[in-house]
C-alpha cells in the first residue's frame, strides 16, 4: 500500500494511492499552492502551568462528585415524592427524579469531556489511510477462491441442479402468503365496507349517550353527533362497537329548507333536517366542524370542506366525493329514523367502490 | 503481549484481567488495531453521535415501558387515579399507558424521555444526513454507507410512527385512521391490505398488538443491524476530515480513540442523555390523558402528527381537489396516490443522489477530504432546493394553525403553499448557488489581497488607506484546498456515435459546473503582489 510513500504532501488527487483512477471532470492542477502540513500545536494553560492543571483536575473531580450527588438525589426523590391520586404528586415525582438523574448524567458527561479537553493531549496526529480496494495479490486470491468454489461445486457446469435450486428458492417463500392471509378473517373486505348498521326504521341517537332524537328537538342551526340507536359499548355490538361506529357516525343538522339548493337533499331529509355521514371521503377523519352561517362542514385533518346547502359537495381541500347522505324520516312517535342504509359506501374511497 | 503472563503477575488486577481476556478473546490484538485509531474532530461530526445516543436512550427507556405497557385493545372501564376519565370506556392499551403515567413512580418521566428521545433521534439523523450531503461525504467510497444511513432515517420514522400509535389515544387513533384511508386508496389491493393490517375492519382489535411487535422487535432489530453496518463501514473507511493544512485523502488527522475519544464521545453520550432527561423532567410531551381513548367519531381541531410525519401529512393536504377518478367500476384515488408518489420520489432521489453525482462528475477517485459547501455550489443549491421542498410539505401539515394564528384565510394559505411547493425550491436553488459562488470569490479575494483589518491610515498628503493583512500559510491553505470541476462536452463513443447518455451527461455537467470559481493557484498568488496590495485605496470622501 501507499504507506511506504508515507506522508508526502499530496493533493486531493490519488497520488498517494497506488491506483490511478479517473478524475473525471475534476481539474488536476500542477500549480497548487503547496500544503504547509499540520499546524503547530498550541500549548494550553494546563500544559504549562501546574496550577491550572491542578485546577482542571479539581473541576473534573467536582463534576464527578456532582454526578454522584444527583444519582443519590434521584433515589431520595423517589421516596420523598411518592405519587398518589393527587396529580400534583405525579408532577413532583417526575420533576425531582428527572432532575436528579439529569445531574447524575451531566456530571459524568461534563467531567469526562473537561478531562479530555484540559488534561489529555490535544495535539492532532495524522495516521495513514489505505485505499479501500484490496491489493492486487489479495484481489487475485479472492478471484481464485471464487473460481475454485465454482469448479469444486460445479455450480456453473451443472445447469440442471443450479436451475432447480433457483426454482426451489423461488417457491419456498410462497407458504408465507397463505400464512399471512389469515391476518384478516374477513373473506370479502371490500364487501364489508359497503354496509353500515343503518336499516329502515333505525332511530337516530345521540353520540355517545344513545338517546333517540325527536325531530322537534332540533331548532334551525343546531347540530347533533349521531349514532344508530342500540350502538353502545356494552350493547348488542359489544364486540364490534368501534368498527360499526367508524362507519355509521352521522352528523345531523337542521337548516332552513329555503337555503338548501338541492331537491334530493330536501327529499332525503325531513323538514330541513339532514343527516350526512361524518366520515370524510378523503382518508376517513370525522368531519366534525360545522360553520353555521356558511353551511360548510370542515374536516379538521386535511381541511376538506363540504357545502351542506349543496348536497355536501366538496368545495375545498383534497377530497373529491360529497359526503353520503342518509335518508331519514320520522316514526309514529316523532323520533327521527333512517329510511335504510346509505345508498353508497361511506368513508375513504377504495378500488371496487363503484362496482356492483 | 508476548510476556503478558509475566506482566499479569507483576501488574495486579487490571493486567490480570487483560491477560485473561487476551488469552480467551485476543483482546490485545483488538486494542492494538483500534486503541489508537485516529478520529477527526469537528462539531458537525457529533450530529450522528447524537442520533446514536438517542437510540441508546430509546432502547433503555423503551425497555422500561415494555414492563408496564399492555398492547391489548379489549375494552375496559377506567378506574384509575385520573379523575376526568373515571368510568370512561377505553382499551387496555390506553389504560396501561395512563397507568404508566399516573401510577408508576418515574413512569411519566420514562414515557416523556422515550418520546423526546424519539423526536431527537429522527431530528439528529436528519441533520447528520444533511451534514453528509453538504460536505460531499457520500462520495466514493461511501456511497453504500449513504444508502445504509438513508435506510436508518426511514426506519427511524417508521419506529416513531409505530410507537406514536401504541397508546391508542384519540390523536394517534386518528393518525391510524388516516393511514387506513391511504391504504384503502391503493389500486386493486387497498381494501384487502387494510383488512389484513387491522385484522378486519378499522379499527379492529389487532392493530396495537401488531404495531407493538414491529415497534419493539422488528424495527429496532433492523435499526441495530444497520447501525452496526454503518459504523463498521466508518471503521473500514476511517472518518472523513475537513480540508485544511496537512489533511489529505491518504491520511486522517485527529485524536486517538484511547484516551481522548473514549472520554469525549463517552462523555458526550452522558450529555445527550442528560439533556433528554432534563427536558423529559421539565417539558410535557404527548399528554395522552387530555385526548381520551380512541373513538372514531370525535376529533379535536388543529390535530398534528409528530414533527417527522408532518411532511407526509402536508403532502396529503396540498393535493389539489377533485383528483379522484373512476374508470368503469374502479376508483383511482389520485388525491392519495399523487402525494404518496411525491413522497416516495423524494426519498428515492435522496437515496440515489451519490450515484447520480458520481455519474455526472465521472470522478472515480476516493474522497476523504470533505468539501466546504460553498466549494460545491450546484450540489449545495440542489440540497437547499430539496430542503425547501421538504420544508414546504412540512409546513403544509400546519395550514389550519397558520391560518388561525395569523388570522389568514385557510384557502389562501393552502393555495400559497401549493405554489410555494413548486416555486420556492427553484428560488432557493438560485439564491444558494449565487451565495456559494460569491463566498468563493470572497475567499479568492482574501487569499490574493489579505484580510481587511479595519485599520485606516492617513498618509501625509491626506489620502486614507486601509491596511490589508496577508494570511498565514495555514489559513490560506484552508481557502485554496478544494476540487475544481470543468464542464465536459458530449464525446463520441468507440463507434463514433454520440449517445443520448453522453449528451445528457454533458448537459448535466454544464448545469453543475458552468459557473465555477477556481482555487487560487501558486502562480496567481505570486503575481498578486500582496506586498503592494497590503493597503487598499479608500475613497477619502466615503470617510467624511
Amino acid at each position: 500500500m501507499s504507506d511506504q510513500k508515507g506522508l508526502v504532501p499530496a493533493s486531493h488527487d490519488s497520488e498517494g494511492f497506488e491506483h490511478d483512477y479517473n478524475s473525471g471532470l475534476a481539474v488536476v492542477t500542477a500549480d497548487k499552492i503547496p500544503d504547509p502540513g499540520l499546524e503547530p500545536h498550541r500549548v494550553r494553560m494546563t500544559d504549562k502551568s501546574v496550577k491550572h492543571e491542578n485546577r482542571a483536575a479539581r473541576q473534573v473531580f467536582y463534576w464527578f462528585m456532582a454526578s454522584a450527588v444527583g444519582s443519590v438525589g434521584s433515589i431520595v426523590a423517589y421516596f420523598a415524592f411518592p405519587i398518589s391520586s393527587d396529580l400534583g404528586t405525579v408532577h413532583n415525582n417526575t420533576f425531582f427524579m428527572g432532575l436528579g438523574i439529569a445531574l447524575g448524567l451531566f456530571g459524568i458527561g461534563f467531567g469526562a469531556v473537561h478531562w479530555a479537553k484540559t488534561l489529555m493531549p490535544d495535539a492532532e496526529v495524522a495516521e495513514p489511510r489505505h485505499q479501500t480496494r484490496g491489493a492486487e495479490d489479495v484481489r487475485a486470491r479472492a478471484v481464485e477462491i471464487v473460481s475454485l468454489a465454482n469448479s469444486e461445486s460445479g455450480f456453473s457446469r451443472r445447469k440442471l441442479i443450479r436451475r432447480s435450486l433457483y426454482g426451489a428458492l423461488a417457491m419456498f417463500p410462497l407458504p408465507a402468503l397463505v400464512l399471512f392471509k389469515d391476518m384478516t378473517t374477513d373473506p370479502n373486505p371490500q364487501g364489508t365496507l359497503r354496509h353500515t348498521m343503518w336499516t329502515a326504521g333505525t332511530r337516530l341517537a345521540l353520540d355517545p349517550t344513545g338517546t333517540p332524537i325527536k325531530a322537534a328537538d332540533l331548532t334551525i342551526g343546531s347540530v347533533f353527533h349521531v349514532i344508530p340507536e342500540g350502538l353502545m359499548p356494552d350493547g348488542a355490538h359489544k364486540d364490534d362497537y368501534l368498527e360499526q361506529k367508524a362507519k355509521a357516525a352521522v352528523l345531523l343538522v337542521r337548516v332552513d329548507p329555503a337555503q338548501i339548493n338541492s331537491q334530493k337533499e330536501l327529499d332525503w331529509g325531513y323538514n330541513g333536517i339532514v343527516a350526512y355521514s361524518k366520515i370524510c371521503t378523503h382518508v376517513g377523519c370525522p368531519v366534525a366542524l360545522y360553520e353555521q352561517h356558511t353551511h360548510h362542514l370542515l374536516c379538521p385533518c386535511h381541511q376538506s370542506t363540504f357545502d351542506l346547502a349543496n348536497d355536501c359537495a366538496v368545495i375545498f381541500g383534497p377530497a373529491t366525493r360529497p359526503l353520503p347522505q342518509l335518508q331519514i324520516t320520522v316514526d309514529a312517535e316523532g323520533y327521527l329514523v333512517a329510511k335504510g342504509d346509505f345508498s353508497e359506501p361511506v368513508g375513504p374511497s377504495f378500488w371496487e367502490r363503484t362496482a356492483k | 503481549m508476548s510476556n503478558a503472563t509475566s506482566t499479569a503477575q507483576k501488574g495486579g488486577f487490571l493486567a490480570g484481567t487483560a491477560n485473561y481476556l487476551d488469552e480467551r478473546v485476543g483482546v490485545g490484538g483488538i486494542l492494538k488495531e483500534f486503541g489508537r485509531k485516529i478520529f477527526p474532530d469537528h462539531w458537525s461530526f457529533m450530529l450522528g453521535e447524537v442520533a446514536l445516543y438517542s437510540f441508546l436512550v430509546l432502547l433503555l427507556s423503551g425497555t422500561f415501558l415494555t414492563f408496564f405497557f399492555q398492547p391489548a385493545m379489549t375494552n375496559v372501564i377506567y378506574d384509575g387515579v385520573y379523575g376526568p376519565l373515571k368510568g370512561a370506556e377505553m382499551s387496555i392499551a390506553y389504560k396501561s399507558a395512563l397507568d404508566i403515567s399516573f401510577e408508576v413512580r418515574g413512569g411519566l418521566l420514562m414515557r416523556e424521555l422515550h418520546h423526546w428521545a424519539a423526536l431527537l433521534f429522527v431530528a439528529a439523523a436528519g441533520l447528520h444526513m444533511m451534514r453528509v450531503f453538504f460536505t460531499g461525504a457520500f462520495r466514493k467510497p461511501r456511497e453504500i454507507n449513504w444508502v445504509v444511513g438513508f435506510a436508518l432515517f426511514v426506519l427511524a420514522m417508521a419506529g416513531g410512527f409505530t410507537g406514536y400509535s401504541l397508546p391508542d389515544d384519540l390523536l394517534s387513533g386518528n393518525g391510524l385512521r388516516i393511514i387506513d384511508g391511504m391504504i384503502k386508496g391503493l389500486p386493486v389491493i387497498g381494501a384487502y391490505v387494510s383488512s389484513m393490517l387491522f385484522g378486519g375492519e378499522f379499527p379492529g382489535h389487532q392493530i396495537v398488538a401488531r404495531l407493538y411487535g414491529l415497534h419493539i422487535l422488528l424495527i429496532p432489530a433492523f435499526i441495530l443491524i444497520f447501525i452496526v453496518i454503518h459504523l463498521f463501514m466508518v471503521v473500514i473507511h476511517k472518518h472523513t476530515h475537513y480540508s485544511g493544512p496537512g489533511r489529505r485523502d491518504d491520511n486522517v488527522v485527529g485524536y486517538p480513540l484511547m484516551p481522548v475519544y473514549v472520554a469525549k464521545a463517552g462523555g458526550f453520550f452522558f450529555l445527550v442523555f442528560g439533556v433528554l432527561m432534563l427536558v423529559a423532567a421539565t417539558v410535557t410531551i404527548n399528554p395522552i390523558w387530555l385526548y381520551g381513548g380512541y373513538d372514531p367519531s370525535p376529533v379535536s381541531a388543529g390535530t398534528q402528527p409528530d414533527w417527522y410525519i408532518g411532511w407526509a401529512d402536508g403532502a396529503l393536504r396540498l393535493a389539489p381537489s377533485h383528483l379522484e377518478v373512476t374508470t368503469g367500476n374502479y376508483t383511482w384515488s389520485w388525491n392519495i396516490l399523487l402525494p404518496m408518489i411525491v413522497l416516495i420520489l423524494l426519498l428515492v432521489l435522496v437515496a440515489a443522489y451519490p450515484f447520480f453525482e458520481a455519474w455526472v462528475t465521472g470522478d472515480k477517485r476516493e474522497h476523504h477530504v470533505l468539501d466546504r459547501p460553498r466549494n460545491a455550489p450546484t450540489r449545495t443549491a440542489i440540497g437547499a432546493a430539496g430542503m425547501t421542498f421538504y420544508a414546504v410539505l412540512w409546513a403544509g401539515a400546519s395550514t389550519d394553525l397558520i391560518a388561525t394564528h395569523f388570522a389568514l384565510s385557510l384557502n389562501h394559505v393552502l393555495t400559497t403553499m401549493q405554489i410555494s411547493l413548486i416555486v420556492l425550491p427553484i428560488i432557493a436553488f438560485f439564491i444558494t448557488k449565487r451565495v456559494c459562488l460569491s463566498l468563493q470569490r470572497k475567499d479568492r479575494e482574501i487569499v490574493l489581497h489579505g484580510r481587511e483589518t479595519g485599520r485606516i491610515v492617513r498618509l501625509p498628503h491626506g489620502e486614507y488607506l486601509e491596511i490589508h493583512e496577508p494570511l498565514d500559510e495555514y489559513e490560506m491553505y484552508k481557502l485554496v484546498d478544494f476540487i475544481d470541476h470543468k464542464p465536459d462536452v458530449a464525446r463520441p463513443n468507440a463507434q463514433g456515435k454520440i449517445t443520448l447518455g453522453a449528451r445528457a451527461r454533458a448537459a448535466l455537467s454544464r448545469f453543475f459546473f458552468e459557473d465555477r470559481v477556481s482555487p487560487v493557484s501558486a502562480s496567481e498568488l505570486a503575481s498578486a503582489h500582496p506586498e503592494l496590495d497590503a493597503v487598499e485605496h479608500v475613497e477619502t470622501k466615503a470617510l467624511v
